[in-house]
């Protein structure tokens, strides 16, 4: 197969499909998650991660600032809310700017003038959400750009190369993804795929000291296959542990087992990244079950359409209902929008063509998402996490009759009977 | 309210209105701008995000087309526009329209006039007009004015009368329905100054208008291209020496760093600060120098920067349309061009934005590049302190006799 010639393709010869890759030869990797209380009934942690730009506490919300900002609101405002690790996307800020231009900029950090933490996702799931626009061969993902139609092959070798040029504090492998409604042979395919292609990831990172390589455990909704690449994946000694192909079309009974298989399986010294996952029930429910690290769009992008997350669910601000409403988003919330503006003012602002009521939506859904997390560390610290995430259930849904299912039976699986 | 002049140079009033606002504690220098808002907010700005500007004017201008289809609201929430807004320690001054989107024409009787908001047309007639602004409770608000003498094509004097008559009515209706109401009297009338390009009627109109207990006045109808800027500028002198000394005269629609400098040398005290705004809805930041102070050949130096972008830039004729797709302006650089894309320096060298503090032109054109908010938040924020910062040095140069200097940097470097 000849190679593609692309203005930034960078061709790694096929790898033969190996039962099982021997693992790369490192010196080990640092330990960079402290514990600092742990459930005695769940599985819940409550730690400290020591990166490059700064401690974060765990468990830890990552918004998701796709193209090197968090959408409206500055980096000085992110900081100020409590922030000290975000997103930026490999697959996005490959194309524009461009890894040279960042590069030039002092990385990512400098680019965007953030001083603490950044996770790069590394390209991977572009290959589910632009499934049109993407091919997947053993060598790597071929991308048709959206912008100019050009062609661009992100291989394991060149996804590592743009997240050493952004300089991020975690990198992510470039994993094959598939949608967790596929079936068939196409998810052990996957699995398999990127065990080899962590391999590929490892091999090419040229700054392990500077940037902790994270594995990503894929298998899709099949225990087998997730218990066979846990069980390849914690061989290979790397910094942290992603959960990745969930959070996508599956069902919650089958997303909570894959979950709950996969940190049952993975180190308890070394951070679970759940990939996707943060509606505030799921945040909860997956730090019973384990979790240290979240990351989602959906608190920021529901923002930009008029929604305000609050602890009993969410309040759709254009609505009528909220014309005269004259008190705040949540008189519990300490943010700058809670602080200042009414949930009447909010609406009145999302009618007009002003994009700050956006961005004060953004700052409270955001504010939402890392106050509701300090809450969960402090009830983990407190040895009481059960009784919040009995509170928590309570202020969300109701009435026991109200909670759902699946959220119960996940917790009752780690010990936490709801009642 | 006090207006005291400091001094008056060549038709130029420096001084400060003191004894502003609730609490009569608040002060505001002339020449000034008040801060646009849209809906009741900086646009594209949150609280922080405005904080983070130096300079920010003490006044900020609310428009009645954003507000006026709120007035149920606002009149039920009973605590006036300022803290609906969280702006309870700004001064508000309440204009009818907004200076960027001009309102169809044709919808002023003798009984009501008209403004568009989002939601549509609100006619008001002088009770609901008053009516509306008991609910806003601003400090000032322009007086329902009939201002559509300079929208036709070609004016004509009986259309021009007719402006300043009907002004006229709803200012003496407007104060009348004012004796009656403790809640309005706390706030300022602006009487408005009409009369289209007519000598006549608008001589008549600053003299008739002068003689009511307005706490000012707000001169209407100089924007768009009704009359050429020279009509204009002879209108504005002649209509100024009409007015009382001891109060504030505000313009509409005039916001450009050099037509803001004629106005002032015609008498002309508070303008509104729309034209950054614009700035940066076309993706642009303000650049321009108001340095006067440096040395001739420093400012040629630093000069070279702008004065070759002046060089390469179309002479095509600019637009004198007052929404956003107005032409760009040789006072500001346009950053979605190629050539910002490695540009490591800020927007301008020396500015103490957040934005030139934080960020650099690459990172702005990037973020242009791929449609992000954050541009607007980044460019406005600089194209708000750039202008204030202007102002600033318009009254330092006042002060120091030194206007002259600053106007002739500012029209070498207007296209």
């Amino acid at each position: 197969m000849a190679p593609p010639t692309l203005f930034f393709a960078h061709v790694f010869p096929a790898a033969k499909m190996a039962a099982a890759a021997s693992p790369a030869s490192l010196e080990s990797a640092p330990r960079i998650l402290r514990l600092v209380a742990e459930c005695s009934r769940s599985r819940a942690r409550a730690g400290e991660l020591r990166l490059p730009h700064g401690t974060v506490a765990t468990p830890v919300f990552m918004p998701v600032g796709t193209q090197a900002t968090m959408k409206g609101i500055t980096a000085e405002q992110l900081d100020a809310l409590g922030c000290r690790i975000c997103l930026g996307n490999t697959y996005h800020l490959g194309l524009r700017p461009g890894p040279e231009l960042i590069q030039k900029a002092h990385g990512l950090h400098g680019f965007m003038n953030w001083s603490h933490n950044l996770l790069t996702d590394s390209g991977g799931f572009q290959m589910v959400s632009l499934v049109s626009l993407s091919e997947v061969t053993e060598e790597g993902v071929r991308f048709r750009s959206p912008y100019d139609g050009a062609e661009t092959l992100l291989s394991p070798e060149k996804s590592v190369e743009i997240q050493n040029a952004l300089g991020s504090d975690i990198i992510m492998q470039l994993d094959d993804v598939v949608s967790s409604t596929v079936t068939g042979p196409r998810v052990e395919e996957a699995m398999y795929r990127s065990i080899r292609w962590l391999d590929r990831c490892i091999a090419a990172h040229q700054r392990p000291d500077k940037q902790n390589l994270f594995a990503i455990i894929q298998g899709g909704l099949d225990a087998d296959l997730r218990a066979t690449c846990l069980e390849e994946m914690t061989k290979r000694d790397v910094p942290g542990f992603a959960i990745g192909g969930l959070s996508g079309g599956e069902s919650k009974g089958q997303f909570w087992r894959m979950v709950a298989l996969s940190t049952s399986r993975l180190p308890k010294d070394k951070p679970r990244y759940l990939m996707g996952v943060g509606y505030a029930t799921d945040l909860v429910v997956c730090v019973a079950l384990g979790c240290d690290m979240f990351d989602c769009v959906f608190p920021t992008r529901t923002a930009r359409f008029g929604s305000a997350l609050v602890p009993t669910g969410s309040l759709q601000l254009k609505k009528k209902q909220y014309e005269k409403d004259f008190g705040p988003i949540d008189p519990q919330c300490t943010c700058p929008t809670c602080q200042k503006h009414s949930r009447a003012f909010l609406h009145a602002l999302l009618h007009s063509d002003n994009t700050a009521a956006l961005h004060h939506l953004t700052v409270h859904n955001i504010a939402y998402q890392l106050q509701l997390m300090s809450a969960v560390r402090t009830s983990i610290v407190e040895k009481r996490f059960p009784d919040f995430v009995q509170d928590f259930m309570d202020t969300m849904y109701g009435d026991p009759t109200l909670y759902p299912p699946w959220a119960t039976e996940a917790l009752a699986s780690v010990g936490i009977t709801l009642g | 309210m006090k207006l005291s002049l400091t001094k008056v140079v060549n038709g130029c009033r420096l001084g400060k209105i003191k004894n502003l606002g609730k609490s009569r504690d608040c002060t505001m220098d002339i020449p000034g701008c008040l801060l646009y808002t849209k809906t009741g907010s900086a646009p594209h700005l949150t609280h922080h995000t405005l904080h983070n500007i130096h300079r920010v004017p003490a006044m900020a201008q609310l428009t009645l087309s954003s507000l006026a289809e709120h007035h149920e609201v606002l009149a039920e929430y009973k605590e006036g526009v300022g803290k609906f807004i969280g702006m309870s320690e700004s001064l508000l001054y309440c204009s009818l329209h907004d200076p960027v989107n001009p309102c169809p024409a044709g919808y002023v009787t003798n009984k009501s006039v008209s403004v568009w908001g989002l939601g549509g047309r609100v006619e008001m007639t002088a009770s609901k007009f008053m009516a509306i602004q008991q609910a806003l409770q601003p400090d000032w608000f322009q007086c329902l004015s009939d201002g559509e003498a300079s929208c036709a094509e070609v004016t004509s004097i009986k259309r021009a009368r007719k402006s300043v008559d009907r002004s006229l009515l709803f200012l003496d209706n407007c104060l009348r329905l004012q004796e009656k109401s403790e809640v309005l009297q706390k706030s300022v009338i602006i009487g408005v100054i009409e009369g289209g390009d007519v000598m006549e009627e608008r001589l008549r109109s600053a003299r008739e208008t002068a003689k009511r207990p307005v706490g000012g006045f707000l001169l209407d109808g100089f924007q768009g291209n009704l009359m050429t800027l020279e009509t204009g500028l002879h209108l504005l002198s002649s209509v100024t020496a009409e007015l009382p000394e001891d109060k504030p005269r505000l313009i509409c629609g005039v916001s450009r760093p050099d037509e803001v400098l004629e106005c002032i040398e015609r008498g002309v005290d508070l303008f509104e600060s729309f034209f950054p705004y614009q700035v940066t809805e076309r993706g642009c930041a303000l650049t321009f120098r108001f340095d006067y102070e440096l040395n001739p050949e420093e400012t040629l130096l630093q000069q070279n920067d702008t004065q070759e972008e002046v060089k390469y830039q179309d002479q095509t004729e600019k637009i004198k349309t007052t929404d956003c797709t107005q032409e760009m302006t040789s006072f500001e650089i346009n950053l979605k061009e190629k050539k910002y894309q490695e540009d490591f320096d800020p927007l301008v060298r020396g500015c103490s934005c957040y934005c030139c503090k934080n960020h650099t032109r690459a990172y702005i054109h990037h973020l242009l590049v791929t449609n992000e908010l954050l541009a607007s938040v980044l460019l406005m924020m600089h194209n708000f302190e750039h202008y204030f910062g202007f102002f600033h040095s318009i009254r330092e140069a006042l002060k120091s006799d030194k206007l002259a200097q600053l106007k002739e940097l500012i029209l070498r470097q207007a296209s």
